[in-house]
């Protein structure tokens, strides 16, 4: 008993940092279409920033802050420098796009910053919390906590609000949009500055416990893709549910069946769920405009 | 005019393959030109699919590894000459292909990018843990296939490096002449067709499913070939070669050259395995550089580059 | 007596300079310096960058410079191996060093044997020097020598039954398996054998695993990079109050950062003299070797020192060695043939002495077992 609720522990601490980088892709495929394969590098600078910024002797609060602020400011210059002028592109190449952008991103801050591991303390100290016989640390709920709380501004934000309503309209039909008075340029702006805010606040979030360097971002992001699209991609529901659930999948597996297979497990039941649901658990239904 | 299309391409790519060697200045440049050959081979297999059929995949090295990993086994395990092992491979591959293609080819866009992805990584997995069976995440020895020995016992000395260009190219070059005709052919035209519009393809009459699943099937082949050439000519294979970069370096040849023909896929792959090998001097910036490329080209290039320049000529002759 | 030794090397390298004859001596190499790698290869990179320019600036090897070509191969063995035939073919070097990993190793070694270069890996298989290849030297540790001074420890304190939780890398594995093979030679039973991804998160359901299993007294982590500090941070988390082992792949003071001294304490790992430099006695045979890299290499890039710089600092070192006895240091084949009759040369990693059927020549004693001792490492007595 004591053992479930152990992988379970687990599987949320995990399934929350795979919530909170699959939460960063919804907004800008919602704005745009585009999965952002440099989410993942978004998380990383998040981390990096921080460590960096801390070291140097800024409060840890301060440091954090500004790490989001310089990766909104990037994920702004990545809209403005590579996805706008390449409007209109074939949706294979926005991938590539974004993956060169990713690249670039991880090459910079090798050169910037290094090649080394780095972390900075948990927010709230190190001594686990215990529960029947389970231990799970105080940033694991802080971690969680985030991912909650990010999906509740974003729910809030496309259900609630005109400008999320303005972004699912911009996805939806651009031309229309624009036709409505949807300014659809800074629609854009918006959704890669607050994407990569979140995938920053991430990065804060999780280095205590997963630890940063410059090539974190590659896996956060495939498994944060994953998260996604199991959940479905573009709904804030499905990335929470995908990343918690991916998270738990491969914590149960590598306690109960074999640690060496977790993640194979992990992709078995992706690959199940979109045979029987082709868009994820919680996706839209889309027809194909002939 | 198509057809003129077909020689055109071959014809320039034969030429490269035979002229190239008269300026090479050491035997280095032949281990990169069959390196580019290589890869413009799974390359060629990847613009049937994305290019003939609009289907993407973000695991095709999953069946490189299968041919990779073929060549090493079968000789060891089953005795098998490392040729036939490469046969091997290619039909292991093609009816994996088959069977995880029908469910898998039903999904679209970016769900059809992690089915495949999901693929890719299982099958890598499974090489880097079987540690008994591959020798897990260090890799293998692959035997010599003695093609070499072979020709010496002919009379014809070449060294490793001129063997493996020649045959790398020859293999490029039937794998080109396949994919230019079936670019003519009616399977062809019926993928084609669906990758303007599956709806539309599917009131005239086209079996879309069918279709989708063989460009699937054939571009793994392809990939599970051009596997099996690398793992032969290293001598030596780890399961990198199934990897998840290796499924997205393949896909950034192809687009980044030109998805929809088949030249434009080799110079996407000749850029792509050149890149670090001219930016050595600056390895500290290769990453930066390689990122910087691909992002422009997209940008200024979205069809790729040589559809692109081709283009520009076109309009400047006019 | 600093004074005289800096005379004569600048000296030297007047002459150098000035010699009429500009020859040098070319030497490669193909490291992972960035990739899933880059722990080994970077400080590896750096190393030989940093040791080439010393000698270099010391006046060469009888007045010619070592010319040092150096590729990054991202840890790719595809990538090592057109390295290794760009280095040999191309820029026509004598010897090489390099292969950060087993998979590089081996990609460079064929062409290395077939083309009669020289050649030390820095990498741990056993199968990279047994059978003994020609042109073929190491200079790490084999995993199995890594693995019989942690099972020779356990043994001293009556440890039987041993956890192991293993990274999937290619470190990981290695030793892993090694370590499953020499286990029962020790009377050490492996009675838990569990392992994590190399960016895994948390590993607490499988030492989970490994707690719930009957009689379990120490845990063993082969692994390097973050894995084993969040082993030990999830070790801690736990509870799970038995000794816990890890491999020199963490043997550096940024593990101990990296996994919180608290939970580190008490962590033990076979490691290199490089680690304890500062405490070393002078009489120690190997302190003038480790404390003045260690003191350069802190100097130079203003970071601590690890045993996989150690071990490309031992391969330059070797190779300088062979050129300097060899008939001719642009030789490969001479070159080739003073590495094999290296004797006693002392590196950071240990004494080398190489013979026709060893070209790794280190002994269990290189190793020392090291403890985490208030946030420090100290030799186990």
């Amino acid at each position: 008993m004591d053992a479930l609720l152990q992988f379970l522990f687990s599987g949320l601490t995990v399934g929350a940092v795979y919530a909170l980088v699959a939460l960063g892709f919804t907004l800008i495929y919602n704005a745009s279409d585009v999965v952002n394969f440099a989410q993942g590098e978004f998380v990383m600078l998040g981390g990096m920033i921080t460590v960096f910024a801390y070291q140097a002797g800024v409060p840890l609060l301060l440091a954090a802050t500004l790490a989001i602020l310089i990766t909104a400011a990037l994920g702004v210059a990545l809209n403005k420098l590579a996805i706008e002028p390449a409007r209109g592109a074939p949706v294979v190449s926005l991938i590539i796009i974004t993956i060169g952008a990713s690249i670039l991103i991880r090459g910079a801050t090798q050169l910037i910053f290094d090649k080394q591991l780095h972390r900075f303390p948990a927010f709230s100290g190190d001594d686990p919390i215990r529960v029947m016989g389970a231990t799970i640390l105080p940033q694991s709920l802080w971690v969680l906590g985030g991912a909650l709380a990010v999906f509740a501004v974003l729910w809030v934000f496309f259900s609630r609000t005109l400008t999320g309503k303005a972004v699912l309209a911009t996805a939806n039909n651009r031309v229309a949009a624009q036709l409505v008075g949807i300014n659809t340029g800074w629609i854009m702006t918006l959704s890669f500055g607050l994407s990569a805010a979140i995938g920053a606040f991430a990065g804060v979030l999780v280095t205590p416990i997963t630890l940063v360097s410059y090539d974190v971002g590659v896996t956060l992001a495939l498994k944060g893709f994953a998260a996604a699209m199991l959940g479905g991609m573009g709904t804030p529901k499905g990335a929470l549910v995908g990343g918690l659930l991916l998270g738990c999948l491969e914590a149960l597996t590598a306690g109960y069946l074999s640690s060496q297979y977790k993640e194979a497990v992990a992709f078995i039941v992706i690959l199940g769920t979109l045979f029987v649901m082709p868009q994820g658990l919680f996706g839209a239904k889309t027809t194909e405009r002939v | 005019m198509a057809g003129r299309r077909k020689w055109i391409s071959l014809a320039v790519l034969s030429a490269l393959i035979v002229l190239l060697p008269l300026v090479f200045p050491s035997g280095y440049y032949y281990r990169v030109g069959a390196l580019v050959f290589v890869n413009a081979l799974s390359v060629v297999g990847l613009v049937i699919l994305i290019g003939y059929a609009g289907q993407i995949s973000l695991g095709h090295a999953g069946f490189a590894g299968i041919g990779a990993y073929a060549c090493a086994l079968a000789p060891e395990h089953l005795g098998l000459h490392p040729l036939l092992a490469l046969v091997l491979g290619a039909a292991i591959s093609a009816a994996m292909a088959a069977l995880i293609g029908r469910p898998i080819l039903r999904l679209k866009g970016y769900y059809l990018a992690v089915a495949t992805l999901g693929f890719g990584i299982l099958v890598s997995m499974v090489l880097t843990n079987e540690r008994a069976l591959t020798g897990g995440p260090d890799g293998m020895v692959v035997s010599d296939p003695g093609l070499r020995s072979l020709l010496r016992d002919m009379g014809w000395r070449v060294s490793g490096g001129e063997f493996w260009y020649g045959a790398s190219g020859f293999v490029l070059l039937v794998g080109a002449w396949l994919a230019l005709n079936l670019y003519d052919s009616p399977t062809g035209r019926a993928m084609r067709a669906l990758h303007g519009s599956e709806v539309a393809a599917a009131t005239v009459g086209i079996d879309v499913p069918r279709q989708k699943l063989r460009a699937f099937v054939i571009s793994a082949v392809y990939a599970s070939v051009a596997g099996s050439l690398l793992a032969l000519q290293n001598g030596y294979i780890t399961p990198d070669v199934a990897g998840f970069m290796h499924s997205v370096e393949m896909v950034t040849m192809a687009v980044l050259g030109g998805v929809g023909s088949v030249l434009g896929a080799t110079f996407g792959a000749a850029i792509l395995t050149l890149l670090p090998q001219v930016l050595t001097v600056f390895a500290e910036y290769e990453q930066l550089v390689l990122g910087l490329v691909m992002v422009l080209v997209m940008i200024f290039m979205p069809q790729g580059l040589l559809p692109s320049i081709a283009q520009r000529l076109k309009g400047r002759n006019k | 007596m600093l004074k005289t030794t800096t005379a004569i090397v600048t000296l030297a390298a007047l002459a150098g300079l000035t010699g009429a004859a500009q020859a040098e001596i070319r030497l490669g190499a193909s490291l992972s310096a960035t990739g899933g790698a880059a722990f080994l290869g970077d400080p590896e990179a750096k190393t030989i960058e940093m040791l080439v320019e010393q000698m270099n600036e010391a006046g060469g090897i009888d007045g010619e410079e070592i010319a040092l070509t150096l590729y990054d191969d991202g840890g790719d063995p595809n990538k090592a191996r057109t390295f290794a035939t760009r280095l040999v073919e191309d820029d026509e070097v004598v010897a090489i060093i390099g292969g950060s990993t087993t998979g590089t190793t081996m990609s460079i070694l064929s062409v290395a044997e077939s083309e009669g270069i020289p050649f030390i890996s820095l990498a741990g298989a056993i199968s990279i020097i047994d059978p003994v290849r020609d042109y073929v030297f190491k200079t790490p540790h084999t995993d199995r020598m890594a693995c019989e001074k942690i099972f020779t420890d356990m043994q001293a304190q009556g440890i039987t039954k041993v956890g192991m939780i293993s990274g999937t890398d290619g470190f990981g594995a290695s030793m892993q398996a090694q370590c499953k093979e020499v286990a029962g030679d020790y009377g050490v039973e492996i009675v838990a054998d569990e392992t994590y991804g190399p960016q895994d998160a948390d590993m607490t359901p499988q030492l989970t695993r490994i707690r719930n299993t009957d009689g379990v007294q120490a845990v063993l982590n082969p692994g390097f990079g973050q894995g084993p500090a969040i082993v030990t941070r999830n070790v801690a988390q736990l509870g799970f109050d038995v000794p816990l082992y890890q491999s020199h792949g963490v043997a550096s003071n940024a593990f101990i950062e990296l996994a919180g001294a608290d939970a580190a304490e008490g962590v033990r790992l076979p490691g290199t003299a490089l680690l304890i430099a500062d405490s070393l006695s002078e009489d120690d045979p190997q302190y003038d070797v480790v404390t003045s890299y260690t003191t350069a290499y802190r100097d130079a890039y203003g970071q601590e020192t690890s045993t996989f710089g150690g071990y490309a600092h031992d391969a330059f070192a070797l190779m300088v060695d062979a050129m300097k006895r060899s008939s001719d240091p642009e030789d490969p084949q001479a070159i080739r043939d003073a590495l094999e009759e290296t004797n006693g040369l002392v590196g950071t990693t240990g004494t080398y002495s190489f013979s026709p059927e060893d070209h790794l020549g280190l002994d269990l004693s290189a190793f020392r077992m090291l403890e985490v001792k208030d946030g420090g490492w100290q030799p186990v007595e």
